[in-house]
């Protein structure tokens, strides 16, 4: 609590106390009129004055103005206990707002708490404290445990795991040693870091990340927007109903002054926008903070409003659904084992640097003994024949497509891989088997795929520059709606054009990539979402929504923190609304009085309050 | 150019909203979004008229709520 608001809380505490007191002796003896008159003061004695400045610099309609009306108009017709009222429960109101908003953005700045204030910079073997901007490319720093990494780089000595929470929403922590990137913004848990500086302050993750989180709230929502403009039609529009309240019954109809101002003061006191105008903002907020909690990062909160109505999801394949990278995925072994078969892969690639020979060798495992390998015979778009000495025995190894098979006239049994790529494996001209490679799906995938469809996702679409064959293989096996094949990535914006044209009324289209050569793509979608976005310059800035982690399961995530904190908004909206004009109503007829006027104002906004902070608190479900 | 600026203590939703609509009707000012919850002022000027806008800004955010501090970050 900051000092403002402790003073505050004494205020209101000596007012409900000379409060109570008047109540007491109200219509015992003419004295009431003192206590009263301390607790108007205690609580509300700056209001007035507040009213008088805002009213100099030409701003009418303020809150400050609008209660200092409605209780001085009370405490004229006589009705004291009221005038009081409004004000000690006005503050209280304020009181619980402030409270609330400074809450909720001191929360979200904890949560984003990555801005490193220094670097320990390595100058002639000696340590110095700098700022971080004045650390340049190919500087040396050193990160003790318990600092923030502050700038990227790679570590040049030393090991040590890393706490990237706060960026990956991953609360496992990351190993690293010598060798290895490592990112500003991270946190050193153990071991004393030397790392070699790659980017400037500026250029930096940490400094992305920050500039993304912080103008996240300048985009925003269409329900933001309606309702800042609704606040400017409604307050004078009350205000002038009011007026007319007043003035009109006893003027028209000879009606009693009094009744009439009174309810015309209820009407006031309604009349503030602020629980609606609060409410809002203070709900989308707390949306983002939610999201950026699970390493998802929003532009605005207008995408937050955009993903609670997704109705297409288009994936690009590789590197987003698919790791890149290619792995050993099935092995089929005519005689012998599978490992043996994968061992003598691994050795008559032995020389080969091809990326398929790379993940044979990746997936035998072992260290290969060089002296194991006699004569090699390479030929180029064949494969490699290779005399091995294997336990004792020489042994004539040939691995290679199908051609070299063809080549060696080996009968091969058909069993071709749509998806990656096949390598057969014979003895002299005997067939051994074959060992398939191929690009591996993400873990998460088909999770991310389900909870898409069952988060009410009508049409889930994979494009890729990859063969239509093993496109739609690929499609096929995760259950995908609609797979295009075999695009440019200039055709990969035409499709999106075309599938934006056919998406129905009042749904919206994302678009899921790594943020690699598909900027055009990510900025044409209704919403373009980068995934993997660490280290990726150039998907923080193309993308509308960074996913930090490769889980596109976080897709689903981002959909129900969107519904939910659409669904806030609405309750917020339609609950304010709604009350005030009953409120107003019930007061005109002379049902209410200003006691439900003061609830139609501080209750509301202490509901939506706690209303709206709810939407900070999201947990994934398992 | 962007320009940012931080209004240090805003309190009032409504307000924030009012210096907004302000800010964006000043000469020379392309878009403007002030988020209540961040406190923040983004702003997209004409590079010749920064000093004039941030001056005729700093004035209406003033007079619209004179308790927020006007800081300019960048």
């Amino acid at each position: 609590m900051t000092k403002k608001q402790k003073k505050m809380i004494i205020r209101l505490l000596i007012s409900a106390l000379f409060f109570a007191i008047g109540m007491l002796f109200e219509g015992r003896t003419s004295w009431y009129l003192v206590p009263f008159i301390i607790s108007y003061l205690a609580a509300g004695y700056d209001v007035p004055l507040r009213a008088v400045r805002s009213m100099k610099n030409g701003q009418v309609f303020d809150e400050n103005f609008l209660m200092t009306i409605a209780t001085f108009g009370a405490i004229a017709i006589g009705a004291m206990e009221e005038a009081v009222g409004v004000m000690l429960f006005y503050q209280i109101g304020e009181l619980f707002n402030d409270y609330a908003v400074n809450k909720s953005r001191k929360s979200i700045t904890e949560l984003m708490d990555i801005n490193p204030e220094y670097a320990n910079l390595l100058r002639d073997g000696k340590e110095e404290k700098v700022d971080p901007y004045e650390v340049e490319v190919g500087d040396t720093i050193v990160v003790k445990p318990g600092e923030k990494v502050p700038l990227d780089g790679v570590v040049i000595k030393g090991a040590s795991e890393l706490d990237t929470k706060a960026l990956t929403g991953e609360s496992m922590p990351a190993e690293v040693k010598e060798g290895n990137d490592i990112i500003s913004g991270s946190i050193n848990l153990n071991g004393v870091l030397e790392i070699q500086v790659t980017k400037l302050f500026d250029d930096s993750t940490v400094a992305k990340i920050l500039e993304l989180v912080e103008n996240a709230s300048s985009r925003k929502a269409k329900a933001e927007t309606f309702i800042t403009r609704f606040a400017r039609v409604y307050t004078p529009a009350v205000v002038v109903l009011a007026l007319l309240l007043a003035v009109i019954p006893p003027l028209l109809f000879g009606g009693n002054w009094n009744t009439w101002i009174y309810r015309a003061l209820s009407f006031l006191v309604v009349s503030c926008p602020c629980a609606l105008v609060i409410s809002v903002p203070l709900s989308f907020f707390g949306g983002l903070g939610a999201a950026s909690s699970h390493g998802i990062l929003l532009k605005g909160s207008n995408y937050l409003e955009s993903m609670a109505s997704l109705g297409t999801v288009v994936f690009d394949k590789t590197g987003t659904l698919t790791t890149g990278k290619f792995k050993v995925t099935d092995i089929e072994a005519v005689t012998g084992s599978k490992e043996e078969l994968l061992k003598l892969a691994a050795y008559g690639e032995y020389h080969s640097n091809h990326p398929i020979a790379l993940s044979v060798k990746e997936a035998y495992g072992e260290p290969l003994d060089k002296t194991m390998i006699g004569h090699v015979e390479e030929t180029a778009g064949f494969g490699i024949r290779s005399e091995l000495f294997l336990d004792g025995e020489t042994r004539e190894i040939s691995v290679g497509n199908m051609r070299l098979m063809e080549q060696l006239s080996i009968s091969v049994p058909e069993n071709q891989s749509v998806i990656g790529t096949t390598l057969y494996v014979s003895e002299g001209t005997t067939y051994l088997g074959s060992i398939t490679i191929s690009d591996t799906v993400r873990e998460d995938v088909p999770i991310a795929l389900k909870g898409l469809k069952r988060a009410g996702v009508k049409k889930l679409v994979m494009l890729t520059g990859d063969k239509p064959e093993v496109g739609q293989a690929v499609g096929k096996a995760l259950g995908l709606d609609e797979v295009h094949g075999g695009l440019l990535p200039g055709d990969k914006v035409h499709k999106v054009e075309e599938l934006l044209k056919n998406q129905p009324e009042g749904t919206m289209l994302a678009f899921v990539g790594d943020g690699i050569n598909d900027a055009p793509v990510l900025a044409r979608a209704d919403v373009g979402i980068a995934m993997g976005g660490i280290g990726s310059d150039a998907a923080v800035e193309a993308a509308d929504i960074v996913i930090m982690t490769d889980e596109p399961s976080k897709l689903t995530d981002i959909i129900l923190i969107a519904r939910k904190t659409m669904k806030i908004v609405k309750q917020n909206i339609a609950f304010a609304i709604g009350v005030k004009v009953v409120i107003l109503i019930l007061s005109a007829m002379g049902i209410a009085t200003m006691w439900a006027a003061v609830f139609g104002d501080v209750g509301v906004s202490v509901l939506a309050i706690l209303n709206a902070v709810r939407a900070l608190k999201y947990k994934i479900k398992d | 150019m962007k320009k940012i600026v931080k209004l240090e203590g805003l309190c009032c939703a409504n307000c924030a909203a009012k210096i907004e609509e302000g800010v964006k009707k000043l000469s020379g000012v392309e878009s403007a979004s002030l988020s209540f919850m961040t406190q923040r002022l983004t702003m997209e000027v004409q590079e010749d008229k920064t000093d004039e806008i941030l001056e005729a800004a700093r004035k209406l955010a003033n007079k619209i709520e004179p308790e927020a501090e006007f800081k300019v970050v960048r």
